[in-house]
């Protein structure tokens, strides 16, 4: 064999052609045969139809031929695809680790910022995306009143009503509910050492079930259980059991001491079973709350009583809401609150909405929010890459240019670059992910926080598919920047060594530069968003509270009065006087609720001449309060005075309003000595509070009233509120020993800082400052890295022409005025875009800001300022070495 | 000439392929033209057998080939011996010897074998 000649092997330029391949191979075949049979004497036809002949059927063999030439043309191209990338591979891995420095920042940075959008992508997922851990979540709704304002009552529904719905709906599966005003810590168990506080949940028939919740061990409640008179039975919630029983699956069928702080009855309940971990009562109905039992809702005991139920219902399959709101519409108008006393009238609407959408829809402009910023950072650390690479590609110019020189097409430059970003970025996801994991474990623990379903917060499937759709975008985004870099180069100017100065150099520095304008607005934005969230969160930490938590705490205090008024007036009397008694006490008292917990509402009216209707009463927060409680907790009072202990001994019928009933009742005149229906009963009116504001601080009071606890006002549960000159974990030795004394049974409760309510009530809002406030930060950082870094590459490349012009006479300070002032340039382009972009931001997020205008303007200076700060500094230290550029130096080195 | 041609055993070709690629390259109608001289023009391969084969083997990677210019001045496609066809052919020089040979002691025996239990 002779090599082909250098013409014939240009005849597949245009690549491999195996169908032709087998033609040419057959053909040979053939004409060689022709020659050797016309060498042995045939004639030259005759022997071109011997050689076809001999052959057989040529076109069958061609076909196959074809087959297995293309066969093995794919599987080579395959080999060949997989040992180039293996090869970019490898030489991406080389090149990275001779560059340490670049590729430690780009992870850190690529890592902060997918790390970042993995952490908000799960929470968004969790709240808003996922369905809830329910069967068929969709098919589940909550049922409250249309127009529900006034607190839990507003909320909630009469056992009557809720029983008529369940019999009359033809829409739902099943409706069942719990009872809306368990407070924390409400029930208490006996048995082994010192008593433990817990909390019980009261569900009504069949909830588990129309939840779809199947238990871990044993089972749920039988129907009778629901009955009058039933057998106590309670099930565990799974830490509950876990922590109190050990996870002992023992624990099933055998029976507990439990006592009820409200009707104060020891029982001993059956542990029927224990629920699964997956259910977390508190993550989806009451966002931060736990809840270790729940024990039957049985209706018959709580036949005399208002609004507690809040309902929950299964919708048949393919009944829609709104089907279902038609018939809900119709039906709860007819029901009354109490079958046995039509006369308290038929007040019902019913509003279903989706249970999801009744959780999470308030936040769900928030969180878009935050995605929203939490995407811009992921912009800002691509267009940081994308200035880092195109630093990098400017050192890599020559390698660049020699691998083109040596017949490098740019399309495998390009894969070489992509390899190198998808490298990086892969790096900076799986660091990433390790950040949100441990980000997210801690926040899947923080009870303070009152979001719902944060505990089920986790790094889940979708959350990984979006780290790599994020990681793989982002290597696209800023990889191959380079590469527009290479394509308007020159490769002679590129592979001569120096090119300073140079139009191809100031193209490239101008790209950069529309980077980092990029950079700076994106930060700006971010910033005024933060900016405006934190003034807004301010403006919501000022606002006058009606009552000063600082320094106030509370207990649950546990007592047993037998159901005897008296009784419990004087156990209430002991531990107020004996509480206000301990050193370092200012003052003491007790409610039966505190502001931003747990609340009840019920109707109060101005008794006038004629006889009242419903019109006449206003939904209005009832609180049952000894002597002292309004100053324990910092209540102002305005007219009148409080509640004394001989208006209890007395069974006295008088009530503290505060000025929003006050204005409602008698407006312009004074309320003190009128006479109010409250709670069923006349009443005196004999003081007049500050508006306190007892669901959050941003809405606006409610109307409140305050009674004390006689006869004619029971009393749900009690904490003693002690507002003290010491902090209050000072104070909880002293006040707790106090009240064991006064009851041995009294439970080892949590002595609470009233701070802790207003901290949580507000706890929503700081989470989303917080991690916006984080994002503008790290927004900035990147920024101003960008900064430094144009700047500081500038001044590097223009090292010699510096030198030259120091030479010629310029001063220190006119160079750095120089550098300062090309800094300032990019800084004030990027902050008018930013601002102007933020102007327009602004106003979408409006609904989330508190008594701050979209268009704070001390917001948008000190935002401004602060960009424009961190901005000179980034441009302060290249234009500092500027200035110390010895002429001589620079001269001689080039 | 027709009354000479053998029938190739299955997987014959294959060896014999790879057996006359040992002394270099050579193109389909080379190795045909080996193959019948080699065997004083006993076997004649098909060519309609020959080139598929030769595919066959190139997939296997036991073969390689190139494009050259035959002694004719012929552009033609060259085969040879990966180092992979190399092993194989050992392999299969080693089993066909055994195969034949068994072959030949039982075709060339001149009287039944002793009884087992005797022997």
């Amino acid at each position: 064999m002779r090599p082909a000649p250098l013409w014939r092997r240009y005849d597949r330029l245009s690549g491999s052609d195996p169908a032709a391949d087998v033609k040419d191979e057959l053909r040979f075949h053939l004409e060689t045969k022709v020659d050797d049979l016309v060498a042995q004497g045939w004639r030259p036809e005759d022997a071109h139809k011997e050689a076809e002949r001999q052959f057989g059927n040529i076109l069958a063999v061609q076909h196959m031929g074809e087959r297995i030439g293309e066969h093995m043309d794919r599987r080579r191209r395959l080999t060949d695809y997989w040992a180039d990338a293996l090869r970019d591979l490898r030489f991406t891995l080389r090149t990275l680790r001779c560059d340490a420095g670049f590729t430690v920042i780009a992870i850190l940075i690529l890592a902060l910022g997918i790390g970042a959008n993995i952490a908000v992508f799960s929470v968004v997922n969790t709240i808003l995306l996922r369905p809830l851990p329910f069967r068929d979540a969709e098919q589940l709704v909550r049922i409250v009143e249309k127009d529900a304002k006034n607190g839990e009552s507003g909320r909630t529904y009469t056992a009557d009503a809720t029983q008529d719905f369940q019999q009359r709906n033809r829409s739902f599966q099943s409706v069942s509910g719990y009872f809306a005003f368990t407070g924390p810590n409400n029930f208490k168990l006996s048995g082994n050492g010192q008593p433990v506080p817990a909390t019980g949940m009261l569900v009504a028939e069949g909830f588990f079930e129309t939840l779809g919740v199947e238990p871990a061990a044993g089972r749920l409640f039988r129907p009778e259980a629901f009955a009058h008179h039933a057998q106590p039975a309670a099930l565990l919630s799974y830490p509950f059991w876990k922590r109190q029983f050990g996870g002992d699956p023992g624990i099933v069928g055998r029976t507990v001491d439990l006592s009820d702080k409200v009707d104060l009855n020891n029982k001993s309940v059956t542990v029927v079973g224990v629920l699964p971990e997956t259910f977390d009562f508190g993550a989806v109905f009451s966002p931060g709350a736990k809840v270790d039992l729940f024990v039957p809702y049985i209706m018959d005991d709580f036949r005399n009583d208002g609004n507690d139920l809040a309902l929950v219902g299964r919708i048949k399959p393919g009944v829609s809401i709104a089907q279902a709101q038609n018939e809900a519409d119709l039906l709860f108008p007819q029901f009354y609150a109490v079958h046995k006393h039509p006369e308290y009238g038929k007040p019902y609407t019913g509003q279903l909405t989706g249970l999801k959408q009744y959780i999470s829809g308030k936040l769900r402009r928030s969180l878009i929010v935050l995605w929203w910023a939490v995407g811009m950072i992921l912009l800002i650390v691509c267009v940081n890459l994308a200035n880092l690479l195109l630093a990098r590609a400017a050192a890599r110019g020559k390698e660049f240019a020699m691998r083109s020189a040596l017949g490098a097409r740019t399309g495998h430059i390009v894969r070489q670059l992509l390899t190198e970003s998808l490298v990086l970025a892969g790096a900076g996801a799986l660091l990433g992910l390790g950040l949100a994991w441990a980000v997210l474990a801690y926040l899947a623990h923080q009870e303070s926080i009152a979001l719902p379903l944060l505990s089920m917060v986790r790094i889940d499937g979708a959350a990984l598919a979006w780290t790599l759709l994020i990681a793989v975008g982002a290597a696209v985004l800023f990889g191959p920047a380079p590469v527009l870099r290479m394509s308007a180069g020159n490769l002679q100017a590129a592979l001569k060594d120096s090119g300073h100065g140079s139009s191809e150099g100031r193209k490239h520095q101008r790209m950069r530069s529309i980077l980092v304008v990029t950079e700076i607005a994106l930060a700006c934005v971010l910033l005024v968003g933060a900016g405006l969230l934190l003034r807004s969160f301010l403006r919501v930490l000022d606002v006058d509270l009606g009552f000063e938590p600082s320094r106030a705490a509370a207990v649950s205090v546990d007592y047993d009065d037998g159901g005897d008024v008296a009784k419990r007036s004087a156990i209430w009397h002991e531990v107020v006087s004996r509480a206000s008694t301990i050193p370092g006490v200012e003052a003491a008292g007790i409610s039966d609720n505190l502001p931003m917990s747990r609340n009840r509402s019920w109707g109060i009216a101005a008794k006038g001449t004629q006889k009242l209707t419903d019109r006449d009463f206003i939904d209005d927060f009832v609180y049952i309060v000894s002597p002292g409680y309004l100053k324990a907790m910092g209540m102002r009072l305005v007219a009148g005075r409080d509640v004394s202990w001989d208006d209890i001994a007395n069974n006295r019928n008088v009530v503290v309003i505060n000025e929003t009933v006050a204005r409602k009742l008698w407006p312009g005149q004074s309320p003190i000595g009128r006479i109010a229906i409250a709670g069923g009963a006349e009443t005196e009116v004999i003081g007049v509070i500050a508006d306190v504001h007892e669901s959050s601080a941003e809405d606006d009071a409610g109307a409140q009233m305050y009674l004390p606890s006689t006869k004619q006002f029971g009393p749900e549960g009690s904490y003693l509120v002690v507002r003290s000159r010491l902090a209050p974990a000072a104070m909880a030795m002293s006040v707790m020993k106090t009240l064991r004394e006064i009851n041995p049974g009294q439970s080892a409760g949590e002595f609470k800082p009233i701070q802790g309510l207003v901290d949580r009530a507000t706890s929503p809002r700081r989470f989303f400052v917080l991690l916006v406030g984080v994002f503008a930060c790290l927004g900035l950082l990147l920024a101003s890295l960008g900064i430094y870094g144009v700047i500081s590459y500038s001044v590097t490349r223009q090292t010699q022409e510096i030198g030259i012009r120091m030479a010629l006479g310029a001063t220190q300070a006119r160079v750095q005025l120089e550098v300062i002032s090309d800094t300032l340039r990019l800084a004030l382009i990027g902050i008018g875009l930013g601002v102007i972009a933020s102007f327009a931001i602004a106003r979408s997020i409006a609904s989330l800001l508190f008594r701050t205008a979209p268009t704070d303007p001390l917001t948008f200076a000190a935002m401004v300022v602060l960009l424009g700060g961190v901005a000179l500094l980034a441009g302060y230290l290249p234009a500092r070495r500027a200035s110390r550029i010895d002429p001589i130096q620079a001269l001689r080195n080039n | 000439m027709d009354d000479a041609k053998l029938e190739f055993l299955r997987g014959t070709l294959d060896v014999l392929i790879l057996k006359t690629l040992v002394w270099g390259p050579l193109h389909g109608y080379g190795i045909s033209n080996l193959i019948r001289r080699q065997s004083d023009e006993a076997l004649l391969v098909e060519e309609g057998t020959l080139y598929p084969a030769l595919w066959r083997l190139e997939n296997k990677g036991l073969l390689e080939a190139e494009w050259g210019l035959s002694e004719n001045n012929r552009k033609a496609k060259f085969y040879r011996l990966t180092v992979k066809g190399r092993r194989q052919l050992r392999k299969e020089v080693k089993t066909w010897e055994a195969y034949a040979a068994a072959v030949a002691k039982v075709l060339g025996a001149t009287q039944p074998p002793l009884p087992e239990e005797m022997a």
